[in-house]
Formats: structure tokens, sequence, C-alpha cells
């Protein structure tokens, strides 16, 4: 049987995050997710963007932890090499109606502690965003609103954790949490027992389930779907900030913006349901985004897409982003209503947590030798001629190009494969070295990248899969 | 940086390269180099195993690697070089760059380019289905590689989406091989592919064809489920209450061919919106002049026979221009009448000694029709057709020597 100091559920944004932050401390962590990777639900689905928080309700603990957030990203990006951008936001008011509104948004902003929210004139918007809908009456500019590689995010803080002790075990569901007297002591997954003297709950879309195992699911979880448009890098309409509408009370609303690699994104809808696993995409959804987003953009040209998806926004009911810990349950620490501003609260819901565990006693000595770096796989095309040169030469695998649309190497799919948290899905290649991801959408390097798969991790082809164990790619041997 | 110089750099070894290179080579080009990112020549008549090749240029039927076989063993016996396992990313007007893993980086300076990258097939996402993102949506061309390269089975139970030629012959090759293919399902009213796959692919093995439907939804959460389909109105949108939903593992997708033309973009080569390809001259030039095209890099053909011979004239011609010896000058551009959706090549050279194909493809299919060239009231070429078919590509013939301007049109038989 494994045994842990702590156990955190979940390796999304959050639950890597928090197990990220845990490895400063003379602690031994283990992080269990379901999924064949980490980020595979929420975190790898959602509009990435790293949120100022000026929009939250002022005093509530989500404003409180995404205000901290925001302003730490600078340096993590760098330490963990992950690709990220303030590219700030604007927030265009089109109707007379919406120009109105912008004073409370601003005053809002501030009492959240956004100071650095201006105005901005018809003029100076159109100027900033000449793709702007020209009946523009003015609007506010959001300069550290910032975008950011979701699914790099993720993985290089959970390398990092893993560099620095932690273990990261995939595929682990767990099934039941055994409490003795008044504290939790173990968890049953699928993966076996893991006794642990603390488990945190981190597990999002599913977090009530986790809680109710211990008899704290006073709230449901209510998946709210978001579907988005990428498009091509070519397209003809493009933005170069985050685009965001004035907000409504249910949603941030549809927004355009680029994302770190070229391509704009379009969206979200926002659609509460039951199904936590229906990441369908609708007709009616995404004609709502082009009728929506047409009013910021007139001229988005939504035939340019690329792909449509959909992420899930754990909400909760009651709403509000809450992290309890009981009386009468000793060791156990419960996130729920983590949602969309999840990937930007992650880290501060790192520190915070392991600020709540010192003072439920546990015994949080830091590390001297903590890594602060990590370095990704190097990206080929982003090399210099002669870099490119040096890894051909080094590794002949870097002059054998997979993925024609997003020039991706076999060296770095391989590497990928053998990282640190090992990329063992065509979706988990995807996420990290974007193969399958350009415009061709895996038709040219999808067979390729099978044959790699099943070479490197010694497996028949039969069981490759696109993301989770039934998502096989391969029947079968032609006759 | 490795460097290599040529006559003929031919980007893509596939029937347009592989064509364009034997005859610039046979037009008196000293050193013609083929590049190719795959292993091996011949594009994607390696995964053709079908016959139905060649019935026009050889008068026999061919299967793909016997047809590209021909041409691979022309191409040796003539001493033309190729460069396998690499890709081009960047050309410039006499540059071509490209990443290969035993020299690196290399550049290759020619006297003269040939574009033959060929085509890539549209997506899911371009014809934007709703529903899951399971495994099992498959490109047909996807599947035929790895059914006809990779050796494996992509699905048991399929549906299959365009009654495109590559989405009717993996219906075949898919029967053939034990799988159940529920249904092809074709938006228009009309055929995409060649009728002949229809008669061969689909009819002699049951399966049905229903036009005038698409598919609304995709179900199931990891590999897929089954697929909702439903018929369309005149405007192409989905008729309520109409659904139905066809249970598979699979969804194949054959809804078009896009010319691959990433490295022509970013060459400021200029494309014709209507075809995606490069514009070219009756030289198969493009707008730069060091640089010619062919094949479905310039516009998707049906046959390949029409490739090889389209083909052919791109390599004899970048030859002469390599030497010095093409002429050209003023150009007309020609202009697409009455049911006619592209011409190619678009423009052409009234000084032209030789006569000139012009391949060209209809807007909408029509029984009993007249094809004709003219100048202004001056027919250059006219003849009958008993039918014409978006999904068939008609040729006309024209000397073009002193026209002013030229015209194709389609139009209803008297």
């Amino acid at each position: 049987m494994l045994k842990t100091d702590v156990l955190v559920i979940g390796a999304g944004a959050v639950g890597t995050a928090i197990t990220r932050e845990l490895t400063k401390y003379k602690l031994d962590v283990i992080c269990v997710d379901k999924n064949d990777d980490v980020g595979g639900d929420c975190s790898k689905s959602n509009s990435a963007i790293i949120h100022t928080g000026y929009d939250a309700s002022p005093g509530t603990l989500e404003s409180e932890l995404v205000v901290a957030a925001n302003p730490r990203y600078d340096q993590l990006c760098e330490d963990l090499d992950i690709p990220f951008s303030r590219i700030g936001a604007i927030l265009p008011a089109i109707t007379d109606e919406q120009f109105a509104q912008l004073p409370a948004i601003k005053e809002k902003a501030l009492k959240n502690r956004v100071y650095d929210i201006e105005y901005r004139s018809k003029e100076q918007l159109l100027e900033m965003e000449p793709e702007l809908n020209p009946d523009v009456k003015g609007g506010l500019w959001i300069p550290r609103e910032s975008i950011i590689d979701p699914f790099l995010f993720v993985v290089a803080m959970a390398e990092n954790a893993v560099a620095n002790g932690a273990r990261f075990l995939l595929e682990t569901e767990v099934t039941g949490i055994d409490v003795e007297d008044g504290k939790v002591v173990r968890a049953k997954t699928t993966a076996g027992d893991i006794e642990a003297k603390y488990i945190i709950n981190a597990a999002g879309l599913h977090c009530d389930e986790v809680a109710d195992m211990v008899g704290k699911a006073d709230y449901t979880v209510v998946p709210r779907k978001g579907q988005f448009y990428i498009l091509d890098k070519n397209t003809s309409c493009k933005v170069n900030h985050i685009v965001l509408p004035i907000p409504t009370k249910v949603t941030k609303g549809k927004l355009m913006t680029p994302t770190m690699h070229g391509n704009m994104l379009v969206g979200p809808t926002a659609e509460d349901q039951l199904d936590k696993k229906d990441k369908s995409t609708n007709a009616a959804g995404l004609a709502s985004i082009r009728d929506d987003v047409s009013k910021l953009i007139p001229n988005v040209q939504l035939r340019d897409t690329i792909t449509q998806y959909s992420g899930l926004r754990a909400n909760r009911n009651p709403e509000g982003l809450r992290i309890d810990v009981y009386d009468d349950l000793g060791g156990y620490i419960n996130l729920s209503g983590v949602r969309s501003t999840g990937l930007t609260n992650s880290v501060s819901i790192g520190t915070y947590v392991a600020d709540l565990m010192k003072k439920m006693g546990a015994e949080m000595v830091w590390k001297d030798n903590f890594i602060t770096k990590r370095k990704g796989i190097a990206r080929f095309h982003e090399l210099s001629l002669e870099e490119q040169e040096e890894l051909i030469k080094k590794n002949p695998l870097y002059g054998n190009i997979v993925c024609r649309c997003e020039t991706v190497t076999e060296g770095e799919i391989v590497d990928a494969i053998h990282a640190p948290i090992p990329a063992r899905s065509m979706d988990a290649i995807k996420r990290r070295l974007r193969a399958g991801m350009g415009r061709c959408q895996g038709g040219f390097c999808g067979p390729k990248v099978i044959e790699i798969l099943s070479r490197e991790l010694g497996i028949p082809t039969e069981q490759v899969c696109k993301n989770n164990k039934q998502s096989y790619m391969i029947c079968g041997k032609v006759k | 940086m490795y460097d290599i110089k040529c006559d003929v750099a031919v980007i893509g070894g596939g029937p347009a390269g592989l064509a364009a290179a034997v005859a610039a080579k046979k037009e008196g080009a000293e050193k013609v180099l083929i590049i190719e990112r795959d292993e091996k020549l011949g594009g994607i008549l390696q995964q053709c195993i079908h016959p139905g090749f060649g019935l026009k240029l050889f008068k026999e039927e061919l299967t793909g690697p016997e047809y590209f076989g021909r041409f691979v063993k022309e191409a040796k016996e003539i001493g033309v070089e190729a460069l396998l396992n690499s890709m081009v990313l960047e050309i410039g007007d006499k540059e071509v760059f490209c990443i290969n893993s035993k020299y690196g980086v290399t550049r290759i300076t020619a006297g003269a380019i040939v574009l033959a990258m060929g085509c890539r097939e549209r997506t899911r996402a371009n014809i934007q289905i709703p529903g899951t993102r399971p495994a099992g949506v498959y490109t047909a061309g996807a599947a035929q590689r790895l059914m006809n390269r990779q050796n494996e089975m992509v699905g048991k139970k399929v549906v299959i989406l365009g009654s495109g030629d590559i989405g009717m012959i993996m219906a075949r090759r898919m029967t053939l091989e034990g799988a159940k293919v529920v249904a092809v399902i074709e938006l228009m009213d009309f055929l995409a592919g060649l009728t002949r796959n229809r008669v061969q692919c689909l009819d002699d093995f049951g399966i049905p064809l229903m036009l005038s439907h698409t598919i609304v939804d995709i179900k199931g959460n990891d590999r897929v489920e089954g697929v909702v389909v439903a018929e369309v109105d005149a405007n192409k949108r989905p008729v309520a209450g109409t659904e139905q939903l066809f249970e598979c593992d699979t969804l194949l997708l054959s809804v078009g061919l896009i010319p691959e033309n990433e490295i022509t973009r970013k060459a400021n080569i200029k494309i014709n919106p209507i075809t995606n390809g490069p514009e070219v001259n009756n030289f198969m030039q493009t707008s730069t002049p060091s640089v010619f095209a062919s094949g479905n890099v310039v516009h998707v053909n049906d046959l390949v026979d029409n490739v090889s011979t389209e083909s052919a004239i791109a390599g004899a011609s970048a030859a002469k221009f390599a030497m010095g010896k093409l002429g050209g000058g003023d150009e007309i551009t020609v202009t697409t009448g009455n049911n006619v959706r592209y011409v190619c090549p678009q423009k052409v050279s009234p000084n032209s000694d030789e006569k000139v194909s012009f391949y060209f493809r209809v807007l909408a299919p029509k029984k009993g029709v007249r094809i004709t060239a003219k100048d202004g009231d001056n027919v250059l070429y006219t003849r009958k057709a008993i039918k014409v078919n978006p999904g068939e590509i008609e040729k006309v013939t024209v000397d073009p020597k002193g026209i002013k301007s030229l015209t194709v049109e389609v139009t209803e038989e008297a």
C-alpha cells in the first residue's frame, strides 16, 4: 500500500498547483487523477485567460484569490517555461446602455484592487483594435488581463512538482475515503489504497462526489458548458487584445482573443446542464457565438474555424468558490465552486491550501533545495537556424517533421512521450506540442503519431488512445 | 546549412512532381531534383491500391502503385534525383529551404521551381459538425493511409459523410475488410465524385447513398457511438423532425480537398480564390516567373491522368525557363461563362504556338449541354455533352494564336 503525507485528488490546474506548492515543504505528496493526463478536464477547455479579477464580487474568497494570483504569473511562467503574454483586455461599450455601465464596472474593479483599469475613447479603441465595431462609444482598458497556454501551464507545474519529489498517479480514480476517529486515513482508488495524513479534494467537476465520500456533500456541481471556436492563424479578421463584452449577470459573455500560438479564440457560451461528461457542441450554441461576437467584431470569419470545442465550468450550487475545513473531520480540505476563474486562481489556491494546512497543525518545514526552474521541450520551429542544425546533429529525429501544419518534429514527440509527465495519448501529444492542432486537425500527422506512440510505449497500436482508455484509434489489423 | 544546386527543383514526389520532373529532364534540364517529405516517392498514390488509374494516359487500368511505378522507373532511368524525408518549409524565387534528418537545414538553389505539393482533406471542423469529439472520426484519406500503408483497421461499423471519390473508394475498401458500411451521406442533391465510383464502390456492394442529407450530431464520449443524420432543405439546412440515429463506431469524412499552399502563400504567390491554388498561365507558370505549379496544388483534379499531362507542361516549361528559353509576354485572362466555376489555367498567352488544354468544373449538374470556348463571337471550340457534373472535370482544347479574349461556357443544347 502506498503511504504519503498528502494526497491531492485531481490533477487539473488547481490540484497540480496545490501539489507543486506543497513540494516546497518537506512533505511527501501524491496527486491522483482518473484521466490519462494532467489537466484532462476543465483545465484543457477554457478561454486560456489569466484574469485580473476586475469583475469579481468584491470581498469574496474568489475575488481575493484571483486578484492575488494575477501578478504572480510573470515570474511563474518565466521559471517554468510557460507561454504567457500580458496582451491586455479591452471592454468596448457598443450601445448607449453599455456605455452607461462603464463607471460601475470601473468602480467594481477599483474595489477589487484592480487599480490600473482605465477609460479609453472611441478613437483610442479603434486604433488599438481596427476590427472593432465602429459604433463603439468608448470603453475600458485592463492591461493585466493576459493569455497563457493552459495545457503547458498544467504540464509545467506538474513536471516541476515531480522534480521536487511529488508523484502523479494518473488513470487512478478515487472510489472511497476511509475515516477513522474523526480523521481521514486513506483513499481507496482503482489502483489500490493510498494512506494519507491529509486529503485534499481538488476534483473540480467531480468534487461533490468526493465530498460525498466523507459525508460533506452539502452542495452539488452544476456544470456550465462553454462552447468555443478556434480560427485559423490565416484568418483575415484578427484582434490584438482580449476583446471582452460588457458582462451580464450570468456570464462574462462571449469574447474574442488571440491565443499564445496565433490562432483566434471565440466564445464561450454559458449553458447549465446536469451531465458532467457531455462536452458536445451544438448548432444553437455555435450560432449564438456568431450572433454575439459579431456585435463586437463585425467581420469575424467563423468559417475560418479549424475546430470547435466545449468545456465545462465546475459551478457550484449554492454558488461561490469555497475552500472548507471541518471541525469534525481532521486532515481533510474540500475545494468547491472553482469555476471559470480557476485557471487564474490555481496558484493562489495552492498557497491558500498550504497556509490552511499550517493552521490545521501540519508539520510544514521549508525545503532548502526546492527547484524553481523547469525547462520544457525545445520547440524546433521556434529555434534559430543554428540551433536547429545543432539539434538535428545531436538527434536526427528532430530532422523529421511529423506535423506539417504546426511544424512539429519526431524528436519533440519522442521527448514528450518520455517527459517527467509522459504524454501517452494522441490528445496528450497534441496539447503539449500542437501536433494535430493545426488546420488539418491531425489528418496528416495522426497516422504517424499512432505509430510513434506504439513504438515508444511498446504497446500494440490497438492500445493507442485518443485520450482515455476506451478511446481507441485502431480496432485491429487489416486482413 | 547544407547547399544543393540544381536546374529544376520539384517540391513533392507524387504523381504531379514525378511527371514534372521527368518532363523537365527530357526537355534538357541537366539536374532535376525532387524534394519529397515521405520516405518514398509516389505521394498519395502509395495508398491508392485500387485500380482505375491510367485509362486515359496508358489506355490500361492500373492501381495507384503501378501507375506511379512507371514514372519512378522512367525518372530513375533518365537520372532524375530525389531528396527524400525532406519537408520544405519555405521558398524564395529560386531557393527552396527544407529540413532533412541527414543534412539538417538544407538550401536548394534552382533555375526554376515546380510546386507539386498536392492537396489536403477538409476536416470535421471545416464543415462544423456539432457533437462530441470522440476517437473514430477520420478523414477518408487518413483512414486509407492507416489501412493501406500501415495495415491498421480503423473501425467495424462505419458511416461515411460525403460522396467524394475517396469516400466511395473507402466504402468499398472497408466492406472488403469485413466492416459494415451503414450509409454514405451527401449534403448536395448530386454525387460529389465520379459516377463510375458510385457504381463500382456503392451500388455493387449494396451500400446506400443518401443524397440531400447531412450529419447534425456525433454521439459518444470516448469512441464514436453513433451519428445523427437529417435531411436538408433546398438551402442545405437540416429539416427538423427528420433526424435519425445511425449506430456506428467510425465516421469517415470525404468532404472535399483543399490545395496545399502554405508555402505558396508565404512566398506571396498569387492564389486564386476559387481554386485555392496559385494562378497559372498556359505554361503552368505562377505570378512569380521562376515558380511553376501543377496537379492538385493548382486545382483539385479527379483523374491522375490529367495531373500527369498538366504536370508535364509545368516541368517542361520550368526546364525551358531555367535554360532561358521560355517565351511568354502578353497574357489574357480566361473568363468563366455560364455554369462554369473555374477554368485552369487562368491565363493564356496569345503568342503561343501550341494548342492549350483548359480544364474546368461546372457549377451545377446539367443534362444535354453544349460546351463552348470562344473569343468574343468567334467560336474556337464547341461540342455537345450528354451531361456535366461538378464532380467531373471537363476539358476544352483551343489554339490561342492571336485571340483577344477567351470565355468558356456550358449552355443548354437546344
